[in-house]
């Protein structure tokens, strides 16, 4: 088993007014099976066993699906490997002596709360605005009442497969969070399920997502370019166009 | 302590329906008037939060994630079980029942799991209409698959994520009630405490985990739905931050804990390669479908296994259970693969693996059949481990995955204290002593949308509650309790780390109180908890201060619990001196090494009262008889 030397530069923040800054940690010792949060966890424990302060970043499930996990590696939301997330991402893809930059997502609307722990409540609002379909525990009628053509059904669960992590917003240059909300358009409107509410959801979550602080897209598509899931952009462009469709 | 199981009179059939035209209502007026509290927002906690809140309470939730999505149910791949029989393939109520409890090896209540099989038809036409993708047919009308225990194909799926498809419907709604006012909803919350004012529960003390302050927080009911304890054993198929903290404050407020020695080891996780490694990443069980479990015969054999000819290895499921082969349930599988490791034959660097071997089903279907049927696993399992199992063998060994164990609960979902609700995975109730593929989302649900909101409405009309608030004396105590456990951490100041400490307690766990047990290593266990719980209170280092974002704090706090419940785990195991479900004692075995039910002495649920720890933990066994009225007690053979 092969070890490795890291360089790390981590990105290190008291609280949201502290400006925060860069400190580097040279790690030895890293095996190439770690994932990457492991590496984090070893450093971690070295730092706290000199009595210093561990790097805090947010993590949970460690399989990819939660969400919790979003840090910027080397300027890439989640690092370098294509539709992972940084908890997926093992450190064989890294080399010896290898230079690792972290640091949290950046955007206005994702205050740091602790070096690369960001509070993203603001993805919840946008949901809370319209993102789901009005039906009361009860009321619901038998489920095979309403066929699904396969092709409707399959892509509204491609959209739905987000997992709310916000690299889509770290990616994009006017901090745009459109592949997230677009993503939620696309999978309930999609539905015959979702049709009553579709314009009013589609003007609520635009509407909440601006609000918030979210930059608007130009179509850099660096949103799905990183996206740990493979959101595709047409999201967006489906989201313009039932947004368009609801305002006239 | 008085254990009530309450369960209604009648026919199985009957139970429920009786129940709910018995239980008392609350008018809409009064609904607006009382305020329940939800901890957890996984499946149970976002559908009893979002349900209760359509009917009109005030609710307020609390996660300990940045999100009430994030739940671990989110991670939940396989399915959900219903018994819609829309495969024409003779399922039914009866059948899904009848599969549950024989499948928790008659250590559930009848009428519970009755119950449970009787709603699952309601979750789906629940799911759907609220734009959960299922998969599909052509027709657009509903798929289904087959999953294990059963002989009917009756579970419901969207691909591989399924509870991310079901929480986010449930997270949807709780976040349309949220809109709506009815839920205020608070992320990044740790439960730290139960509050009780007159012997009933009225309020929780929490940790805000961005500034660190302790909270008060009174209500009319708290429900309690945060999940299980697989995180004792410290490597799991669990999230890092799952944990027992809210469920244990409970137990010792009062509330008894039910089974803690039913624990699931799922047989085909990732293998653990390092000590750094955080956490366990689980392989389908369908892949044992096509896939031959393996070792070399020879002890030390470092061949790569393809160089390793046919008559030198050991298909140890096929030639021990040679008619169920590698397709054993759970709990077989898992004790044999430790059994051959045990033996020195396991593989791989660490030689705790043993091979899941797809050579001969590629050879028999080709390569593409078996990428179409298990391509994104086979893809998962190359990224974690850099090997490629279309051509090597998978390495494979069983990992810690579930807990049947829990707060126990009545009927109504209702702790032995009044007012604590818990649901799903928290609670004991409905999967015995092991529970089956596609039921644990079914239960969640279950007992979310179509239990609790009706049990509390009948809890809150017949009972007198006093106008309560958080000034009152139990609220400063139980804050002040929680503020000073934080301090005598923090200022212990040791020389270990709250991981290196995990790890011991895991390996206990693990070496004794796991896969099978026995009273001499149940005993062995209980002194090494007890030794390396008061080194843990004299030796932990914990970082920081309280007054901020301290997730090694949050970590320390749920370490203490765990040193706690693995005494009461070991405890419970020690009591139950047969094998059922996935408790397999070595003493209670047949020679062919068959698990050996005592229905005569064990048909019991235990529920321990916890009584304090003192060097060790007090506590004292009741148990409630679970009696067999509906169906036959049936010995579990797979030879």
């Amino acid at each position: 088993m092969s070890e490795m030397t890291i360089n790390l530069k981590i990105w290190r923040q008291k609280n949201t007014s502290d400006p925060g800054r860069f400190e580097d940690y040279l790690l030895p010792g890293v095996s190439e099976h770690m994932s990457f949060l492991e590496m984090l966890d070893v450093l971690n424990e070295r730092l706290m066993k000199e009595d210093k302060d561990p790097v805090e970043f947010d993590h949970d499930c460690r399989e990819g699906i939660c969400g919790s996990c979003n840090m910027v590696i080397n300027g890439r939301a989640h690092g370098p490997k294509h539709q992972t997330a940084a908890c997926q991402l093992h450190m064989r893809n890294y080399n010896d002596g290898d230079t690792i930059v972290i640091e949290p997502p950046r955007a206005a609307a994702f205050p740091v709360i602790k070096d690369l722990v960001v509070d993203r409540s603001a993805l919840d609002r946008i949901v809370e605005a319209g993102g789901y379909i009005s039906v009361k525990t009860g009321a619901a009628p038998e489920a095979n009442l309403i066929p699904i053509p396969q092709e409707v059904s399959n892509q509204a669960f491609d959209y739905a497969t987000c997992i709310g992590c916000g690299a889509c917003v770290a990616a994009c240059p006017n901090s745009s969070a459109s592949l997230f909300t677009g993503a939620k358009l696309s999978h309930l409107n999609a539905l015959p399920q979702g049709q009553p509410e579709k314009d009013k959801r589609s003007i609520a979550m635009v509407d909440q997502m601006e609000k918030e602080g979210f930059g608007d897209c130009s179509n850099f598509a660096e949103c799905e370019a990183v996206c740990p899931v493979g959101i595709s952009i047409s999201a967006i462009a489906q989201m313009r166009r039932d947004y368009m469709k609801a305002i006239f | 302590m008085k254990l009530d199981p309450k369960i209604p009179s009648g026919p199985l059939e009957e139970k429920w329906n009786r129940h709910l035209k018995d239980v008392k209502l609350v008018s809409p007026n009064n609904k607006r008037k009382y305020t329940v509290i939800v901890v957890g927002t996984g499946l149970a906690g976002a559908s009893a939060a979002a349900s209760l809140a359509e009917l009109g309470y005030n609710v307020q939730t609390f996660c300990i994630q940045d999100s009430a999505r994030r739940a671990h149910s989110i991670a939940a791949q396989g399915g959900i079980n219903a018994a819609k029989n829309y495969q024409n393939d003779g399922d039914s109520v009866w059948r899904l029942f009848y599969d549950t409890i024989k499948g928790g090896d008659y250590r559930s209540r009848e009428a519970n799991v009755y119950r449970l099989a009787e709603n699952s038809n309601h979750i789906i036409d629940q799911a759907v209409a609220q734009g959960v993708p299922f998969g599909r047919e052509y027709s657009g009308l509903l798929d289904n698959r087959s999953f294990g225990g059963a002989q009917v194909s009756r579970t419901f799926y969207s691909r591989g994520q399924t509870g991310q498809q079901l929480l986010l419907g449930a997270y949807q709604a709780m976040m349309k009630e949220v809109h709506s006012g009815k839920i205020k909803n608070y992320p990044r919350q740790e439960m730290l405490d139960l509050v009780m004012v007159d012997g009933k529960a009225r309020g929780i003390i929490t940790r805000n985990l961005v500034s660190g302050e302790i909270q008060k927080w009174y209500a009319d009911a708290v429900v309690l739905c945060t999940g299980g304890y697989g995180n004792v054993f410290y490597l799991s198929t669990n999230a890092k931050n799952s944990n027992v903290t809210a469920a244990w404050r409970c137990h010792k407020r009062g509330a008894a804990f039910a089974n803690p020695c039913f624990v699931q080891i799922h047989p085909t996780c990732i293998p653990v390669s390092g000590d750094y490694q955080s956490k366990l990443t689980l392989m389908s069980e369908s892949l044992r479908n096509d896939g031959r479990v393996w070792v070399p015969r020879k002890k030390g054999d470092k061949r790569a296994p393809n160089d390793i000819p046919e008559e030198e290895r050991y298909y140890f499921l096929e030639e021990r259970y040679p008619s169920f082969g590698n397709l054993v349930p759970r709990d077989v599988a898992s004790r044999n693969a430790k059994i051959v490791t045990d033996d020195g034959l396991g593989v791989g660097d660490t030689g705790l693996a043993v091979y899941l071997d797809f050579r001969d089903a590629i050879k028999r279907d080709s390569k593409e059949v078996i990428q179409a049927k298990y391509g994104n696993l086979f893809d998962m399992y190359e990224n974690i481990t850099d090997e490629n199992p279309y051509e090597t063998p998978m390495r494979i060994f069983p990992a810690v995955h579930y807990t049947m164990g829990g707060l126990w609960v009545d009927y109504n979902l209702m702790s032995n204290i009044p007012g604590l609700f818990v649901a799903g995975e928290a609670n004991f109730s409905d999967h015995g002593a092991n529970r089956l593929g596609a039921s644990a989302l079914m239960q969640g649900l279950s007992d979310g949308y179509f239990i609790i909101p009706y049990t509390i409405g009948d809890y809150l009309a017949d009972t007198d509650l006093s106008k309560v608030d958080t000034e009152h004396e139990a609220f400063g105590e139980a804050a002040k309790s929680s503020a000073e456990q934080l301090d005598k951490l923090l200022s212990i100041k040791g020389d270990k780390t709250i991981i290196e400490f995990h790890r011991e307690l895991g390996k206990i766990m693990w070496d004794k109180v796991g896969i099978s047990r026995s009273k001499e290593g149940l005993t062995t266990a209980i002194e090494e908890i007890r030794k390396l719980r008061d080194e843990f209170w004299t030796n932990v280092r914990v970082p920081g201060e309280a007054g901020y974002y301290n997730k090694y704090l949050e970590y320390a706090l749920r370490l203490a619990d765990y040193f706690e419940l693995a005494e009461l785990m070991a405890l419970d195991a020690i009591d139950r001196n047969e094998s059922c479900g996935c408790h397999l004692r070595d003493e209670y075995q047949s020679d062919e090494g068959e698990a050996i039910r005592n229905d005569r002495d064990y048909a019991y649920v235990s529920a321990w009262e916890y009584l304090g720890v003192n060097g060790k933990l007090e506590t004292k066994l009741h148990k409630e008889p679970l009696e067999f009225e509906f169906v036959e007690m049936k010995q579990r053979s797979y030879k």
